[in-house]
Formats: C-alpha cells, sequence, structure tokens
C-alpha cells in the first residue's frame, strides 16, 4: 500500500476546510494513517486556502512536498496555478467542470460534489464516504450534499492542464 | 480509542488527563483552539483573559493553590505575558504550570517569526517541542509532572503545522488529583524581594543542572538508529519532514528542547558520518552543538526565514531543486469579509486622507487596495501610543490628520494604557475603536465588552463608552459604520477638535449572527453608469467585469452579500438596490 497525497485548493468560505475533513475520515474509516494540514486565523478571510491531506500505512510529514501531490483538487480554478509545482510529474489536478455548478441544486455544495470527482481517482469505499459526509455534515444539509456528491461523480474532470 | 486530534486539541486533551484544573489565555493564531477544546470540559475551569500577562498571572495564582494550571497563548503573546515569566521561574510552583508558547514560522497569521525557544533558555525554563499530535498530548502530560517535580514552570512550544495538523492521538480518561487545593504562605518562595529572589535564582541555577542530567535519559530524547553514513539532530515538525525526505537516516529527536543533553549528542553524533541538524528558525540546537566542539552542517541562513518543509531539508542535504511556483501564480490575499463594519470607516478615512496609526485584528486588512488605510501595524495595542508619540513631534496642523484605529479586543488588551497616557500627557489625536464586540481574527471569542465567558456564561459588560470618559477623554461618540455620511462627518469633526477625541462604532461583526444578515443587494444595469464607484469599497461580493477599457456594470454575488447597504450609499446613479427577496436559504 502506498501513501496518498492530497491538496485541496480553494479561496476561504468555499468549503476547502469541510472537503479535507470529510476525505481525512474517509481515509481514517478506510483504515490509514492520516495527516491533515490547514491554516485558521488570517489565512481564512477570504484568501486563499491550501489544505494537505496524506494517508497511507504511516504517515510522516503532514505537508506535501512541492512535486509529491499525487491529485490537486481545485475547488477554484484561478488556484491551481499557485499550487501546481505542488504535483508530481503523472499526477491528477482535478477541476471543476464548467458545467457542475449550475447542476447543484445550491451552490454551497460545490466542495462536496468535487469529493464526489476525487472519489474516483481514490481507493475508498462507497459507503464509507456517505458515511463520512453524513457525519461531517449538518443534518438538515446531509441529503443535499449526498446528491451533489453522487452529481459530482457522474462528471467528466478535466485532469490534465 | 484514537482519534483525528490537532495538535491544539491534543494539547487541551492532555491537559484534561492530567488532571488540569485551570486554564487561561488569550485568542490568538495559532493557539485559540486549545482554550475553545478545554472549554467544553467542566472539570477545568477556564477564561478568556484581557490579554496574555493576565492569563499567566491567573494561571499563577491557581497553581500556587496547588493547581495543575495551564496558560496558552501565540508567540507574540509570551512577549506580553514576559513579566510574569521570568519571576516565576524563579518563585517555581505548587501545582504543575504548562505555559503553551505557539510559534508561526512563515507567518501565517503574525507580524513576526520570533523562535519562542529563546524565551526558554533566557528565563531558565524547561521546555518541550512535540512533534505531532499524539506527542503534544503526552509532552502536555508530562509537562505537568516535570512542572512539579522541578519546582518549574514548563514551556510547551508548538508551531502552526503542529497545532493546526491533525493525526491520530489514543485518547485516556481523566485522573482526578488527590490533592488539598490551597494557598500555603511561603513568603521566601512567593515574595520575591531581593532577598528572596537571590536565594531562589541559586536553586533555578540548580534545578537547570539536575534538568539538564535528565535531558540525557529522558524519554522525551529519542535516538533512532538506521543507517549511519548520516545523522541528523532534529526536533519539533522538522522531524516529520526529515523522516519523509531521509527514510534511511539514523535521528536524534529532541524532544526536550531547553535545557539540550550533551553526552547523548555526543555519542550520537560519534556513531553516525555526516552530522546534521534540521531546525525551524534559529540555529539554536547547531549553536549548541557546536559549543561541544562538535563537527556539524546546519541549515543554510536563508533557511532561517520562513517554514523549513521537506523540499528546502531535501535541498539541502540531498542536492535537489526545490520547484517552485510559476512567476505567474498569485495566491489571493485575505480581505475584509463582506458586509464587514469596519470597510464603512476605512472607506472614509481613505476618502478624508488621513493617517491611520493601525492595530492587531481583522481591521488591518484595511491596509489592502482599494481602502489602503492603515499605516503602521506593530503589535497589540500600539496604534494609540503610536499616534500619542507622532502628535508630540509633529507641527501642530498635521496632528489632527493622525487618526488610531483599534478593535474592541485589542483595546482591552492593551489600549487602556495607551488612552490613558494620551490623555493624560495632552495629545492631540484622534482614536477610532472598532467595536465588533468580539474578538474576530481569530474566529470570534468573547471579551470583557462582550458580556459572556468562554463558558456562555452571561457576566458584567464593560462599557466602553465609560472606560473612555473614565481614562478622561471628553469627547467621545457612538456611530454607526454602516452610515457612510455620519460616520465620515463624525470622523471629520472629531480631526477638528482639540485634545483627544474617541469615536467608538456600534455594530457587530457579521459573523457573529448570520440571521442579521439583510437580503443582498443587485445593480440594476439600467442604472449603472460602470463609474465603478463601488468598487472603491473593497468589497469581495462586489464583481468587476469590466476588461481594460471595456466599460461594463460590475454585478454583486447574492451569496457573499449581507444586504449590509454601503455600496448602495457611494452609488450616485441609484444603481444599487436590494434585492426583493432573498434568494439563498442555507446561509
Ligand atoms: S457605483 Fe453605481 S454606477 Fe458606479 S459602477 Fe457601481 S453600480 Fe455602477
Ligand atoms: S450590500 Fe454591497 S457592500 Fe454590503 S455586502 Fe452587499 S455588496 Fe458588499
Amino acid at each position: 500500500m502506498k501513501t496518498t497525497k492530497i491538496l485541496i485548493v480553494g479561496v476561504g468560505g468555499q468549503g476547502v476546510i469541510l472537503c479535507s475533513n470529510i476525505l481525512a475520515h474517509a481515509a481514517l474509516k478506510t483504515g490509514h494513517d492520516v495527516k491533515k494540514s490547514e491554516l485558521h486565523g488570517m489565512a481564512q478571510r477570504g484568501g486563499s486556502v491550501t489544505t494537505h491531506v496524506i494517508y497511507g500505512p504511516k504517515v510522516y510529514s503532514p505537508l506535501v512536498e512541492e512535486g509529491y501531490a499525487d491529485v490537486i483538487l481545485a475547488l477554484s480554478n484561478d488556484e491551481i496555478e499557485r499550487v501546481k509545482h505542488y504535483l508530481k510529474p503523472d499526477g491528477v489536478i482535478i477541476k471543476a467542470p464548467d458545467a457542475l455548478p449550475g447542476r447543484l441544486k445550491n451552490p454551497r455544495t460545490l466542495s462536496v460534489a468535487m469529493l464526489g470527482l476525487l472519489a474516483k481517482h481514490l481507493d475508498i469505499a462507497e459507503d464509507i464516504w456517505l458515511e463520512s459526509i453524513r457525519e461531517r455534515v449538518k443534518e438538515k444539509f446531509v441529503a443535499l450534499n449526498i446528491e451533489a456528491f453522487n452529481i459530482g461523480k457522474e462528471q467528466e474532470a478535466i485532469n490534465k492542464e | 480509542m484514537k482519534k483525528l486530534l490537532s495538535g491544539n486539541q491534543a494539547i487541551a486533551r492532555g491537559a484534561y488527563e492530567a488532571g488540569c484544573k485551570f486554564a487561561s489565555a488569550y485568542p490568538g493564531t495559532p493557539s485559540t483552539e486549545i482554550l475553545e477544546t478545554l472549554a467544553a470540559y467542566d472539570e477545568i475551569y477556564s477564561e478568556w483573559s484581557p490579554n496574555e500577562k493576565v492569563a499567566l498571572e491567573a494561571a499563577t495564582g491557581a497553581a500556587f493553590s496547588n493547581a495543575r494550571s495551564l496558560a496558552a497563548m501565540k508567540h507574540v503573546g509570551v512577549n506580553v505575558a514576559a513579566d510574569p515569566l521570568f519571576t516565576l521561574s524563579y518563585t517555581g510552583t505548587r501545582g504543575g504550570i504548562v505555559i503553551i508558547t505557539a510559534d508561526d514560522p512563515g507567518m501565517h497569521s503574525s507580524q513576526n517569526e520570533q523562535d519562542n525557544r529563546h524565551y526558554a533558555i533566557a528565563a531558565k525554563i524547561p521546555m518541550l517541542e512535540p512533534s505531532d499530535s499524539q506527542e503534544a498530548k503526552d509532552f502536555t502530560m508530562r509537562a505537568f509532572e516535570l512542572s512539579e517535580e522541578y519546582d518549574a514552570p514548563v514551556l510547551l512550544r508548538t508551531t502552526t503545522r503542529i497545532a493546526h495538523s491533525e493525526c491520530l492521538v489514543e485518547i485516556g480518561e481523566r485522573v482526578e488529583l488527590d490533592r488539598d487545593y490551597a494557598f500555603e504562605r511561603d513568603q521566601a518562595k512567593f515574595v520575591m524581594v531581593p532577598a528572596h529572589a537571590r536565594a531562589r535564582h541559586v536553586l533555578v541555577e540548580e534545578r537547570m543542572r539536575q534538568l539538564a542530567e535528565y535531558a540525557e535519559t529522558c524519554k522525551e530524547n529519542v535516538v533512532e538508529e538506521r543507517k549511519t553514513d548520516i545523522g541528523i539532530i532534529t526536533s519539533g515538525i522538522a522531524y516529520q519532514y526529515v523522516r519523509e525526505v531521509l527514510p534511511e537516516a539514523s535521528i536524534l529527536k529532541i524532544g526536550l528542547v531547553n535545557p539540550l543533553p550533551r553526552r547523548l549528542i555526543r555519542d550520537f553524533a560519534a556513531r553516525v558520518g555526516k552530522l546534521y541538524v534540521i531546525e525551524e528558525l534559529d540555529p539554536i540546537i547547531e549553536k549548541h552543538v557546536r559549543s561541544l566542539g562538535i563537527e556539524v552542517e546546519g541549515k543554510p541562513d536563508e533557511f532561517r526565514c520562513g517554514e523549513i518543509g521537506p523540499a528546502k531539508i531535501r535541498s539541502f542535504i540531498l542536492g535537489a531543486s526545490i520547484p517552485g511556483a510559476s512567476p505567474a501564480a498569485k495566491a489571493h490575499p485575505p480581505v475584509m469579509c463582506p458586509g464587514c463594519p469596519h470597510r464603512g470607516i476605512f472607506h472614509a478615512l481613505n476618502r478624508l486622507k488621513l493617517l491611520v496609526m493601525g492595530d492587531i485584528g481583522c481591521y488591518t486588512l484595511g491596509v489592502a487596495p482599494p481602502l489602503n488605510s492603515i499605516d503602521t501595524c506593530v503589535d497589540m495595542g500600539a496604534s494609540i501610543s503610536h499616534a500619542v508619540g507622532a502628535s508630540h513631534v509633529v507641527p501642530p496642523e498635521r496632528q489632527k490628520a493622525m487618526v488610531a484605529v483599534i478593535g474592541d479586543s485589542t483595546f482591552i488588551h492593551s489600549g487602556i494604557t495607551g488612552l490613558i497616557n494620551a490623555v493624560y500627557n495632552k495629545a492631540n489625536l484622534t482614536l477610532i475603536i472598532l467595536d465588533n464586540r468580539t474578538t474576530a481574527m481569530t474566529g470570534g471569542q468573547p471579551h470583557p465588552a462582550t458580556g459572556r465567558t468562554i463558558k456562555g456564561e452571561e457576566t458584567f459588560r464593560l462599557d466602553l463608552v465609560n472606560i473612555c470618559r473614565a481614562c478622561g477623554a471628553t469627547s467621545v461618540r457612538v456611530i454607526d459604520p454602516y452610515d457612510l455620511t455620519a460616520s465620515r462627518a463624525a470622523i471629520e469633526t472629531a480631526t477638528r477638535e482639540d485634545g483627544v477625541s474617541v469615536l467608538i462604532t456600534n455594530r457587530p461583526c457579521m459573523l457573529i449572527d448570520k440571521s442579521a444578515w439583510n437580503p443582498p443587494y443587485r445593480i440594476d444595469e439600467e442604472k449603472c453608469s460602470a463609474c465603478k464607484a463601488c468598487l472603491t469599497l473593497g468589497c469581495p461580493a462586489i464583481v468587476d467585469h469590466s476588461t481594460g477599457a471595456e466599460k461594463a456594470a460590475p454585478e454583486i454575488n447574492s451569496l457573499l452579500c449581507t444586504g449590509c447597504g454601503l455600496c448602495g450609499q457611494v452609488c450616485k446613479f441609484d444603481a444599487i438596490v436590494p434585492r426583493e427577496t432573498a434568494t439563498d436559504t442555507t446561509r
């Protein structure tokens, strides 16, 4: 089993932190060692946000090293340029397809829909994703977010520059 | 049971399990969540103190009364608490007392990146530094024991990546301590008059000698023997990066960063080929190793700035190049939130072309264009004192062009003494207290002027108007920052008055209560002349659609707009109007 290193990028308020929480707990439930790194404070006032999620048999650094990310999940395409150098040579960038926001009942579920796109690249079982979403999202928004996750899964990700 | 915990949550858990009874802090990134987590435990008295000095003194009182107590602060908070800290080192304690210093290499949310290991050395206090959340918990528990065993306050240093990274932590049970909680008189120990302090200093030196001995064999310092061609001495988060980049290297991981071991380092150095020290920020361990006469390679001088990170270690030891961001890449800087009650004041300050002595808080974001109206930012409470100093040297006609802005929480933290000084020494200045009734930058913690405690209990609410009057300010006005014309007029009036004038804004941070948001505004394209006046507010909800010379009506993002109405006030064409109904029901 290898270690998987993921960067999630976006701007404050987009749900980057929620997204990385759901992912980290899904990896944990799958039986991996997990580390997750994020920033609070000044870094959260609408500016660029990056979280690092790493899982595998044993994780040391909570930060993904430049040139070693397996996946960059971009909630905002403007943020990709800033972190592209983190990607490993055969790594994958997952962007939001232009049509995706239009398909969502509520634009605030974009981050969870993006997890649907991410799920296709990772070895985490469907029911574990759903369980993790249920645990991390406010109860009255669970159905909405699971729907968004499923819509995300149906999308074809544009994953090469 | 194992749980995914941040370093901050793990510290709180460690304190809880260790039987801690008292915890205090002033919020500060990256330390804030420690007290927020502790406040949920009924067994622990916890408080937001007005500043770090008060927090440490209160924790000291509890510790003198035999309780295990904890005070948490960010690195620059220790500067504020340094006065009690250095003498607490002399008195020692009864109950264990642990001080958390959360450093911020890389300055993600700070005004400097000082390395607080220097405090442990200067104050002669033992310091532990965990390398992940599990150690954050274990070391916190150990710190209470060490404090009691060695009669010393103990510093626990984290950095942002420890504080805000989550890893798995084994959860245990709380152990309730069987002891009397009472303050027992001992004047030779607790009353630091010179005669007593001289005697205590001798004990401090003796204690540090014993701790240096402890450092040789303690569990917190670990030798990991692997291949011996390369040996690395490291500590804290840097250990994790080293493991990542050099999985085969032998490592001496220092958990007790003050005092540092000698024999342990000598033995390790003798067993490995090339010896390196990898530490973030200042070369403290490196200098210590050199002082032992051991040949060692430390990181390049330029790596003293910023976080160390795996890529820097790879480049330093393995000679790899560090992939850099493309030059075209720009990070979005943090911005003042849509609907922020500070915005209108900064818009007015900008229009009036005033010099603005700034302070520490969300409103520091007023430095960014287009508001562009903060001219100093150094430390908590400094705005008023900067204005006082400047007002005493610049010519009279310039004095009142000088304004100090400070937030409510910062004013209580250390602005009140500045105001007393301003009045007492007859300064000529305008002070604007941006009262948004919370400590907003760190996520909205209550403070004495909110009337609520950390546990949400009602309490006396400090009246800022009365405080200012009591300090001797005779001109004190409350203004509505959402009324642009009135705010601007009030600032103009204040800056024309002699002496100290105080303006206090009265709108809460819009993140506190989202139900108070108004329906969002929209721009009527028919009426809009594309003059862009609304864009001078710098509201992130207003999107500029013009490209080059091509003019276009801006648009308001209804998901972000809180309906504060400011943009409607700056538009001279009545193009900005509220939407009839809120379109978004999820916020
Ligand atoms: S201030 Fe009014 S007229 Fe000018 S660009 Fe904004 S909406 Fe259009
Ligand atoms: S009303 Fe105008 S200034 Fe206020 S939040 Fe909405 S767009 Fe921004």
